[in-house]
This record gives structure tokens, C-alpha cells and sequence, in this order.
């Protein structure tokens, strides 16, 4: 057994197994955490097919906005945990089932008689000065070019839907409305009240104009 | 020249348009004087220019005019003009309905004085004219058929003139609806008249017309038909709604629910002698068809025996009158059939005159009682309205057929020109006429004698009516007496005759011819008339009226009650309108109701618009138990898709 | 070596917990999300190990790609949870069936 090897089945083994966890978890905050698990896993099996750019990127992007993103959801929302798993056993031999037959129909299609080493030989060793990176770069800036853009657009909209979901308006901000003002009346502001006058008052003292 | 009268026509025509226009969108504004000012000069001029017309084309011989006023319609190669023919019989046409129009004109502006409806009436009137001189002006059949509807519709207005009564409204409808069962005859006979001659145009279907004899078209499967022959008779079906022949007459009596001025300007010129000069327009068709013209012949000569009947039973005027007209319209009918067209179109012109005069005279009596039409609440009138009663007699005696007022002369043509044809049925015919010639005189003076002689049963202060009542029906009485001296020389029996080749007459149908070898003359034929056997019959007539109303009444009581069941046929109008009401009415009732339960509740509310809403209510249902809501189950819903799209690659 | 069919068993079984994971789960709608997570990660790991075996950039860049478009779509659906918390006070799957028919 090559390094290689060891390093795949080793990843592999760490990668099903929180994969796993993730799902079966009764804490989703560490069904989270253990899905951060699985990325670490993947980003090593991505480097072993040297993608190195994306598999950095997967922790970057992934481990470090995306999964944080959701323990932070995950934590406002202060779901009760103890009610979180009521009915999984119920549920759970007919999904293992269809997954299981899921799994079983795929590794017919992809297994090693479609895909073996003997159909598709490993590639030839990449140059010395091989950069996945500069490579990437070049087709993302040339003929990928639009649909970076488009990618970008994207996640503007992305942005600004998920703030404008989420925003909550303040509840007292204080902006004064111009147009209010100007078209105030003065039965709006101003009452007559009619009262008796049988005592004398003193308005002398009073600053005219205060009673509005 | 031609021109000339050509545009004179067309003002003749519009000029009552125009008029009925201005009185019917500003009547209003202007008030009751201008409007009857306006549409009197209108009419007035109409009539004016209508015996100029009548002058040039009749009595100077002017060859006869056609012309195109515009192009309406132009389909393939069918192209349809708003054309206008001017003949002899058209002219002398346009002569007789300006005049009598003219005189109701006059007349309504006494008759209607107190009605709220004044302007509408005189839009209307002049209205009916307008349709009516188109309609004789005419030079095809669409333009024709346009001119019908008009009169059809107009009469629908004016029969409902005063439409918060309910009778009539009644009876405007019922006018309507039987002149619509006509006219389903006539659009056919247009349609036939189209496919076979493939124009429309009288000259081109009348040059035609031996093109088709002895042709057949199919009716049912194995059974054929003279082209013709159904031509005529659809073309008659028309001309027996209009015309009120048997046994389509029903709505001519509930037309006298309708002002009296109206009845007098329907009965008298326009509506109802629409059939009769359709028919007489269209002789060269009716004369290839001897089926068609027997038809004529004896539904004319049962409607003119029957209809008498009835008149004698009625107690409201006007009804004696209504029931008169459709006999002397079966007169009319029968002297078509006969072949005698002239004949008919004479007595049409001498019928005009004094059944409008008759009309307006009964409608001064309705007046002067405040709208009494009731003869058995009159009685002894003479002396209080001697102009009315005077008009009125003249009118009856004309009607009754007595030397020398003008009914005789075209009454005892007609009796003579069918006991000289030889088209089928003719003797049945003449015996008809010769029992309506007695029954005539019967019930014109048993309606004369009740209301204008013996005693007095109105009980109110009876006065003569205004003047401008009176005037007409002098204008009427006149003509009532002259005419038919004056016109049966040149109508019947010169060369060309007044109507010259208008008419169109078969040479082995020709009855006049025979006529002429007894004729001397008008007045020796007045002189001679104590020869013939109406003129006796008609002073039977006369005097049995006088019996049984005057005389002894207590003989009519008891042949009343001798023959109590005649008498109650003759009560119930020989039960057309029970059977119209019970099987027409009720039978499209049923047949209605039948549709409805059937194929409107169960076919269509049932099955398909209540059956596909519990269709789609059912798969709603369904479907809604699909949707649950929960997120998982349509991903279990994708992944099963999923899991079935593998399968399926895998198994392939 | 390691062949391609490791990597792609490896990206099925992956994709085969993620939807154990939407079917399992009745009560908390993140972990729902996070196993869409862990199905777009296995489609992932498949583009690029057929880019590695076929020598061709190209699904690299898709996986590019589809890493922005998860982002936004994680960020959008946190958000709505986010609503949805706020307006019915749960996420739990069970009780939202607002859609039902």
C-alpha cells in the first residue's frame, strides 16, 4: 500500500464517518462542527487529486464563512436540543434503506469496472513548474470571463436578499418627514377649546406662541 | 330625363325618412306644433312630388325608370345595389301610400292631440312611410326585404304605441312574431330565388324566369318540386304574414291596439298591401306557377269568407273593421290568384281609400266618446256628428259594393274575373266572393246602423269632431266615391292599361280580355249593375243588417240561440289563436322545457360544466393528499425519482 | 495507486448520507442544509476527480462555480430560516407544512 493510498482511505475513513455524525448528531451545533470535519477531510482528498486551489479554498470559504455562518444560525436560534430527535429510529431503516440502494445503484455505475485504473490509467506527472493557481486563473480571466462576472452579480443579489430578509427596521429612528411637514394644516396642530371663564387667569407671564 | 325622375323618386322616398328623423331626435326640443309641421310638409311634399311622378310615368307614358343610388354590398360575383325601379306600378304606388299617409298625417294632429307620445307618433308614421315607399321602390329583393322588415318593425312600434297597456303590448308581439313566421318564408324563397337565378335584381330574374320552367329541385329525398312553384309559395308564405291571409291573419285584429291613425295608415296603404303588391310584382314568377297561383286563390278566397263571418260578430269598431280589411284583402288574394292582377292592384287602390276613410271616421267616433270603442255603447250618433256619419256611410257604401262608388267597380271585376279564370279551385273561389259580397254589406251596416243610428246609449254630450278630423275624411270620401269609375277604364281595359307592363300575364291566363267584350263603360255598368247578382246579394246584405239591428232585433237574438254552436265557432275565431296557443305555444313550451331538463340540466350543467368541475374537484382531491406540505416528503419524492432514473440506466 | 472508481464510490457514499440525512431528519431544518452541504460536496469531488484523471481544468472551474453558487444559496436559505423562525417561532420540519394542499 502506497502513501497515497494510506493518505485516501485514511481521509476517506474520517470523511464518511463525520459525514455521518453530521447527520446522526443530536446537537446540531456539533452535527456542525463535525461537518467543518468533513471539509478538512475533503480539502485532503481534493489535494490528492491537486486541486490545490479549491481545496484551500474549501477551508476558506467553506470552514471559515459558510460553516461559522451556520453555528452562528444555529445558536440564535436556541432549538431544544432534547426534542430534536424525536422519530429518528422510526425513519431511519427505510432511509438507510433507499440511500443504501441509492449508494449500491451509483457504485454500479462508477465502480471500478466503469472506472478502474485499467479503463482510465492515472495522468501523467504534472511539469515542475505547474501552477493550479496561474492555470485557473487564466481560463477564469479569459474565456470563463462572463460567467465570473455572472458569479459575481450573484452573490451581490445573494447579499443584498439575504439583508434585506433578515434587516429589521429600527423602531425608533427619528427622520423627519419633510413632506408631512409641509402639508400640515393648522387644524392639525391647532384646537380651540372652549372654556368657561369664570376664573380669572393670569396670562401675562406666558410666552407668546409657546402653545403650540 | 330619366335622371331627373330618378332623383324625384328618391326624395319621395327620403323625404319622410328625413322627417321621421328630425321628429324622432329633436321632436322634443322642437315641440308639438314644428313637429307636425315639419313632418306634414314633408309628407305633404312627398305626396306632391309623388303625383308629379305619377303624371309623367302613368298618364304622359314615360318609359320606366331604373337607376342605382350606391353600391351596398359586393360579395363574389353577387353584387347588391340599393336600386330603385320606377314603373306604372310602382308609381301609382307611391300616388296612393304619399296620399293616404298624407291624409293620416293631417288626421293624427286632431286624433293624438292629448297624447304625451305626440312627436314619437309622428316619427314613427313617417317612418312607416319611409319603409313602405321604399319598399314599392324597390328593384330587387334585398332592397325589397329591407322595406318589409322596416314596415314589419314600424308596425311592431306603432301597434305598441301605447305600451303600458298590456293588450297592447300583446299584440304588438303577436304582430311581430307572425310577420317573423312569414318572413322565414320569404328570406328562403330571396335564398331560392339567389341559387337558381344567381341575382337578385328583378330585370335579370324576371328575363330568367322561362330559363326555369319545368325545372325541379329536391324537397325531401324522392320528392321534387317545381323550382318555381317553391319559389312562389315561399315568396307567398311572406305575402300571407304580411298580408293577413289564413292562416297567418291572426295578428291583424290585436293590430287595432294600436292608435287609430296607425290602424287606418297599416290597413288601408302600406303594411298589409305589401303581400298583395309583392305578389303583383312578382307576375312573371306567379304565372309559371299554376300551383302556386291556385294556392293563392284559395286561401284568398277562405280568408275573405271566413274573416267576413267574424266581422259580423264583433262589438268593437274598429275590430269590424280589422276583420273587413283581411276579407277584402282574401278579395285581393283571390283576384291574384285568378290572375288578375290589375284587378287586384284597382282594388287595392279603391280599398285604400275607403277603408282609410273608414278607419278615421271610426276613429272621430272613438274620439268624440273619449276612446269608446264598444258599438254596443254607441247608437244614434248620426245627428250629433252629421260629417262623421256622412264619411262613414260613404265608406260603407263603398265597401258594400253599391253603384257607383268605387268599391263596385274593383269588387265586381274581381268576382267577374274569377268566375271567368280557369286556374284550379277558381269555382270554389267564386262561390266564396259571391256569399262575401252578401256578408260584406252585412257587417259594414250592422256596424253603421249600431253606431249611428237607433238610440242613443252614450251617456255623455257628443260633439262633432275639429277639423282638422274632417278635412281628411272629406280628402277620403271623395276618392271613396269617383275613383272607381274614373280608373277601372284605364286600369282595366285600355291598351296599354294603366299598369302596362309592370304586370305580367300569361296569354291562356288573360281574363280580361273576356271582361272587356261586357264592358260599355262606367257608367253604363253602374246603370246595369241591377243585372248582376252581387248587387243584389249586397242589398240583401244591407237589408238583413237593417233587420237584425234595426228592424228586429229580437230575429238575431233567436238565431243566436238556434244556432248557439256556429256561433261559438265564430266566437272563437274558428279557434286559430286556441290552436296557436295550445299547440304552438304549448308545444314549444314543452319542447322548450323538454330541452331544458334535458339537454340543458343534465347534458350540459350536468355532464359538462358541473360533471368537469367534479372532474377536476376529484383530481384536486387527489392530488392534494400528494401535497402534504412537508419538506421531506418531496425530497423523498425527488430521491425515489432519482433512485428510478438510476434503475433505469442501470437496466439498460 | 488510486483509481478514479475510489474517489467516485467515496463522493456516492457521501451523497448516499446526505440524503439519509434529508430523510432522517423531522425536526431541525439546518441539518437539513447541511446535508445539502454534504451531497454538493460529493458532486464536487466528482468534477474534480474527473478533471484530475482527464487532465482538463475545466471541472475544476465548475467546481469554482458551484462553490459560489452554495454560498449564496446557504446565505439566502439561512436567511429565509432565518424569516421563517421569526414568523412561526419553529423550524422544526414537521410543523411546517404551510404548503399543504
Amino acid at each position: 500500500m502506497t502513501a497515497v493510498q494510506v493518505i485516501f482511505y485514511l481521509f476517506s475513513l474520517v470523511a464518511i464517518l463525520s459525514s455521518v455524525f453530521v447527520v446522526a448528531s443530536p446537537n446540531p451545533v456539533r452535527g456542525a462542527l463535525s461537518l467543518v470535519l468533513t471539509f478538512f477531510a475533503m480539502s485532503g482528498i481534493w489535494l490528492l487529486l491537486q486541486a490545490e486551489f479549491l481545496a484551500l479554498i474549501l477551508v476558506l470559504v467553506y470552514v471559515g464563512a459558510v460553516m461559522t455562518l451556520f453555528l452562528f444560525v444555529v445558536m440564535m436560534l436556541r432549538v431544544n436540543v432534547m426534542s430534536l430527535r424525536a422519530g429518528l429510529v422510526r425513519y431511519l431503516p427505510f432511509a438507510i434503506l433507499l440511500s443504501l440502494l441509492i449508494i449500491g445503484m451509483m457504485v454500479i455505475v462508477v465502480g471500478p469496472k466503469q472506472f478502474g485504473l485499467t479503463h482510465l490509467p492515472l495522468p501523467p506527472a504534472l511539469a515542475k513548474d505547474y501552477n493550479n493557481l496561474a492555470d485557473l486563473g487564466n481560463m477564469l480571466y479569459t474565456n470563463y470571463a462572463y460567467p465570473f462576472e455572472i458569479a459575481a452579480v450573484l452573490l451581490l443579489t445573494a447579499i443584498i436578499a439575504a439583508i434585506s430578509l433578515t434587516h429589521r427596521k429600527p423602531h425608533k429612528r427619528k427622520i423627519q418627514n419633510i413632506t408631512k411637514q409641509i402639508a400640515v394644516k393648522r387644524a392639525d396642530r391647532v384646537k380651540l377649546v372652549c372654556m368657561p371663564s369664570a376664573k380669572k387667569i393670569n396670562l401675562v407671564n406666558k410666552p407668546s406662541g409657546a402653545e403650540q | 330625363m330619366g335622371t331627373h325622375l330618378f332623383s324625384i323618386a328618391m326624395a319621395v322616398a327620403l323625404l319622410p325618412l328625413v322627417g321621421a328623423l328630425i321628429a324622432g331626435l329633436f321632436g322634443k326640443k322642437m315641440g308639438r306644433t314644428a313637429t307636425h309641421r315639419m313632418t306634414i310638409m314633408l309628407v305633404g311634399s312627398a305626396f306632391v312630388l309623388s303625383c308629379y311622378l305619377f303624371a309623367e310615368i302613368v298618364l304622359l307614358g314615360h318609359p320606366t325608370v331604373e337607376g342605382v343610388l350606391y353600391n351596398w354590398v359586393t360579395s363574389g360575383t353577387f353584387q347588391f345595389d340599393v336600386s330603385i325601379l320606377l314603373d306604372r306600378l310602382s308609381a301609382t304606388m307611391l300616388f296612393i301610400v304619399s296620399f293616404i299617409s298624407f291624409m293620416v298625417h293631417i288626421y293624427t294632429v286632431g286624433y293624438m292631440k292629448e297624447d304625451p307620445g305626440y312627436e314619437r307618433f309622428f316619427s314613427y308614421v313617417s317612418l312607416f312611410t319611409f319603409a313602405m315607399l321604399i319598399l314599392v321602390l324597390a328593384n330587387n329583393f334585398l332592397l325589397l326585404f329591407f322595406g318589409w322588415e322596416g314596415v314589419g318593425l314600424v308596425s311592431y312600434l306603432l301597434i305598441g304605441f301605447w305600451f303600458k297597456r298590456e293588450s297592447a303590448v300583446e299584440g304588438s308581439l303577436k304582430a311581430f312574431i307572425a310577420n317573423r313566421v312569414g318572413d322565414v318564408g320569404f328570406v328562403l324563397a330571396i335564398a331560392a330565388v339567389l341559387t337558381y337565378f344567381n341575382s337578385l335584381d328583378y330585370p335579370t330574374v324576371f328575363s330568367h324566369v322561362t330559363l326555369l320552367v319545368g325545372k325541379t329541385m329536391p324537397l325531401f329525398p324522392g320528392l321534387h318540386v317545381s323550382v318555381i312553384t317553391m319559389i312562389c309559395v315561399l315568396l307567398f308564405i311572406g305575402a300571407m304574414a304580411k298580408s293577413a291571409q289564413i292562416p297567418l291573419h291572426i295578428w291583424l285584429p290585436e293590430s287595432m291596439e294600436g292608435p287609430t291613425p296607425i290602424s287606418a295608415l297599416i290597413h288601408a296603404a302600406t303594411m298589409v298591401t305589401a303581400g298583395i303588391y309583392m305578389v303583383a310584382r312578382m307576375s312573371p314568377l306567379f304565372e309559371y306557377s299554376p300551383v302556386a297561383l291556385s294556392l293563392v286563390l284559395i286561401l284568398g278566397a277562405t280568408t275573405c269568407l271566413l274573416m267576413g263571418f267574424l266581422a259580423v260578430m264583433q262589438q268593437d269598431i274598429k275590430r269590424v273593421i280589422a276583420y273587413s280589411t283581411i276579407s277584402q284583402l282574401g278579395y285581393m288574394a283571390v283576384a291574384l290568384g285568378a290572375s288578375a292582377y290589375d284587378t287586384a292592384i284597382f282594388h287595392l287602390i279603391t280599398h285604400a281609400f275607403f277603408k282609410a276613410l273608414l278607419f278615421l271616421a271610426a276613429g272621430s267616433v272613438i274620439i268624440a266618446l273619449h276612446h269608446e270603442q264598444d258599438m254596443r255603447k254607441m247608437g244614434g250618433l248620426a245627428p250629433y256628428m252629421p260629417i262623421t256619419y256622412l264619411t262613414f256611410a260613404i265608406g260603407a257604401l263603398a265597401l258594400a259594393a253599391i253603384p257607383p262608388f268605387s268599391g263596385f267597380y274593383s269588387k265586381d271585376a274581381i268576382i267577374e274575373a274569377v268566375h271567368l279564370s280557369k286556374t284550379p279551385g277558381a269555382h270554389y273561389a267564386y262561390l266564396c266572393v259571391l256569399v262575401g259580397a252578401f256578408v260584406t254589406p252585412l257587417y259594414i251596416f250592422r256596424a253603421l246602423f249600431l253606431t249611428f243610428h237607433g238610440q242613443k246609449r252614450y251617456p255623455d254630450k257628443v260633439n262633432e269632431s275639429p277639423w282638422v278630423m274632417l278635412i281628411p275624411l272629406i280628402a277620403l270620401a271623395i276618392p271613396s266615391m269617383i275613383a272607381g269609375g274614373i280608373l277601372i277604364t284605364p286600369m282595366l281595359f285600355s291598351t296599354p292599361s294603366m299598369l302596362g307592363a309592370s304586370i305580367f300575364i300569361l296569354p291562356q291566363h288573360v281574363v280580361s280580355t273576356a271582361l272587356a267584350t261586357d264592358f260599355q263603360g262606367a257608367k253604363l255598368m253602374a246603370l246595369h249593375a241591377t243585372q248582376t247578382l252581387n248587387f243584389w246579394l249586397a242589398l240583401a246584405g244591407i237589408i238583413t243588417a237593417w233587420l237584425f239591428n234595426l228592424g228586429r232585433p229580437q230575429w238575431a237574438e233567436l238565431l243566436k240561440k238556434r244556432f248557439s254552436w256556429l256561433y261559438q265557432i265564430f266566437i272563437v275565431k274558428y279557434g286559430f289563436d286556441a290552436f296557436n296557443q295550445v299547440v304552438l305555444v304549448e308545444g314549444s313550451r314543452r319542447l322548450g322545457n323538454f330541452f331544458y331538463k334535458v339537454s340543458d340540466l343534465i347534458m350540459i350543467d350536468g355532464v359538462f360544466v358541473n360533471g368537469s368541475g367534479k372532474l377536476i374537484r376529484l383530481f384536486a382531491r387527489m392530488g392534494r393528499r400528494i401535497q402534504t406540505g412537508y419538506l421531506y416528503h418531496y425530497a423523498l419524492a425527488m430521491l425515489l425519482g432519482l433512485a428510478i432514473c438510476l434503475g433505469w440506466f442501470i437496466g439498460f | 495507486m488510486v483509481a478514479l472508481s475510489n474517489f467516485l464510490i467515496l463522493a456516492a457514499i457521501l451523497f448516499g448520507v446526505g440524503i439519509a440525512g434529508i430523510l432522517i431528519n423531522r425536526k431541525n431544518i439546518i441539518v437539513l442544509l447541511m446535508s445539502i452541504e454534504l451531497m454538493l460536496l460529493a458532486v464536487n469531488t466528482n468534477f474534480i476527480a474527473f478533471s484530475y484523471f482527464l487532465g482538463n481544468n475545466t471541472g475544476q472551474l465548475f467546481v469554482f462555480f458551484i462553490l459560489t453558487v452554495a454560498a449564496a444559496e446557504a446565505a439566502i436559505g439561512l436567511a429565509i430560516m432565518m424569516v421563517l423562525f421569526r414568523k412561526s417561532g419553529t423550524i422544526e420540519v414537521d410543523k411546517l407544512d404551510a404548503l399543504k394542499g
